[in-house]
């Protein structure tokens, strides 16, 4: 197989093309069903995070470790001599990547993972989440997850309810299925919050479908996928708030025109924005969504680190 | 050019001429290409009067004769400005403003988030045309920006 992800950097999600998406989900499936502790062995990989994400960390790092690599970094910068002496981040970037076979980072600002790929002497650089930028392997759990409940990429109706505006994973997921043929788009949110018009004008020039709502209900029965999204309620003045709060809650009752084959997605973590009556129906799949960071973490890992992946390579025999 | 206004901004005998500016870009213009004008003399004329743009703003520059990459910069401040290169009071060239492709090193990025601040690296942006909308998308924090919102930045 002929393997475009081999030494890429993993920046930003418009850059990956249908193809390389495709090959991550299949990968990320194959390793699921069968764990492959081979694929990075010997491996040495950079875990930098310039600021705290306890899950997007722990996955990433059990992603390594699954796949047989060793883990070398640290969990927030202000522990480290680096930003106790002041280094720039170029730097930091130049000398640890001459010790690591790959370098995951986040940062708190927008365009380090670009500054570092330019850094780092062609040691991939893996995009952990870059300020209010790009957050490339959540989407990438994302698409798993959606190909794992529905079988397929392609005409998937999906909503997207919450902050739409600030919500970095619903334009980079979007992004990314607009890649995908016949998928419709509908977005749900206040007002004030609604999806940037750069993605409506992007979606408007590729041709896609897509509509504006307030309210989940009259939408709930034509979705394939509920992609819930937290409102922080310091992007609204109080009484909006309260308003919101009210129209942008899941319960469990609005589900009862809900297709069979419906899946709730969320990023996590939630607050109130999916009530816990939710959890116990057929249709909540975001703690599953969770768990498959790992796997789509793996796919990518091992695909960026792999010259030649072929289907025998994730398996165990 | 008339005569009334050849005697309100001196020629000059080798140079380059930038002309057709609109008002109150001049000094912008002037600030964007500082390192280059460095010890040479430079006449300016503000607020003139134009036929075709009511009026304008006018650089003079001896002895600096700016390229057609330096001159497409000046299309984002000045789509229409006119520049021509000047030797012994002729005009010698003149170069027609494209918008470029990239730019890289004249704007900061206008996100106060965006890492070139803080790291030894140029700004860098990609120039997107959209309908007569000019965006400026900054290689970097990939946002994108109204040419107004990057080329009035500090």
């Amino acid at each position: 197989m002929v393997n475009s992800l081999y030494k890429k950097h993993i920046i930003s999600i418009p850059e990956l093309d249908r193809s390389q998406l495709e090959s991550i989900v299949a990968t990320a499936g194959m390793l699921k069903a069968t764990p492959n502790p081979q694929l990075l062995k010997n491996k040495v990989i950079a875990s930098c995070f310039f600021e705290p994400s306890t899950r997007t960390r722990l996955s990433f790092e059990t992603a390594v470790q699954r796949l047989g690599g060793t883990v070398v970094g640290f969990d927030n910068d202000g522990n480290t001599s680096l930003a106790k002496k002041g280094e720039t981040l170029s730097d930091s970037v130049q000398v640890i990547s001459s010790y690591v076979d790959a370098f995951i980072m986040r940062h708190p600002q927008e365009g380090a993972a670009r500054l570092a790929s330019e850094f780092s002497n062609g040691v991939p650089i893996i995009n952990g989440g870059d300020g209010a930028n790009q957050h490339p392997t959540q989407t990438l759990l994302d698409l798993f997850s959606i190909f794992e409940t529905q079988g397929r990429l392609d005409n998937i109706n999906i909503a997207f309810v919450g902050d739409l505006k600030y919500g970095r994973t619903v334009h980079s997921l979007t992004q990314a299925l607009s890649k995908f043929d016949n998928v419709s788009f509908y977005f749900i949110s206040p007002e004030i919050l609604a999806m940037p018009d750069y993605i409506c004008e992007e979606l408007d020039e590729a041709g896609i479908s897509y509509s504006l709502h307030t309210s989940m209900e009259e939408v709930i029965p034509n979705l394939d996928i509920l992609y819930m999204t937290r409102v922080q309620k310091e992007r609204l003045d109080e009484s909006e708030y309260v308003h919101m709060k009210a129209a942008y809650i899941l319960t469990a009752s609005m589900l009862t025109e809900a297709r069979e084959n419906l899946k709730i997605l969320h990023p996590l973590p939630r607050i109130d924005e999916i009530t816990v009556d939710v959890d116990k129906t057929q249709h909540a799949y975001y703690f599953q969504q969770a768990e498959n960071g790992v796997y789509a973490r793996e796919a990518l890992l091992a695909l960026v680190l792999n010259e030649q992946l072929s289907a025998g390579d994730t398996n165990n025999d | 050019m008339t005569k009334s206004m050849q005697m309100q901004v001196e020629a000059i005998n080798n140079g380059t001429v930038i002309d057709h500016i609109p008002a109150n870009i001049g000094l912008k213009l002037l600030k964007l290409f500082n390192i280059q004008f460095v010890n040479q003399r430079v006449t300016i004329g503000f607020n003139l009067p134009s036929s075709a743009l009511g009026c304008k703003d006018i650089i003079k520059v001896e002895n600096v004769f700016i390229n057609e990459e330096q001159a497409n910069q000046l299309a984002l401040y000045a789509p229409n400005a006119t520049v021509n290169q000047i030797e012994n009071y002729e005009v010698a060239k003149k170069l027609t403003l494209e918008l470029p492709d990239q730019i890289h090193a004249i704007f900061r990025c206008p996100n106060s988030n965006c890492i070139t601040h803080n790291e030894p690296v140029d700004s860098s942006f990609r120039v997107l045309t959209k309908k007569h909308d000019i965006q400026l998308k900054c290689k970097y924090c990939e946002k994108v920006f109204s040419r107004e919102i990057v080329t009035e930045h500090p």
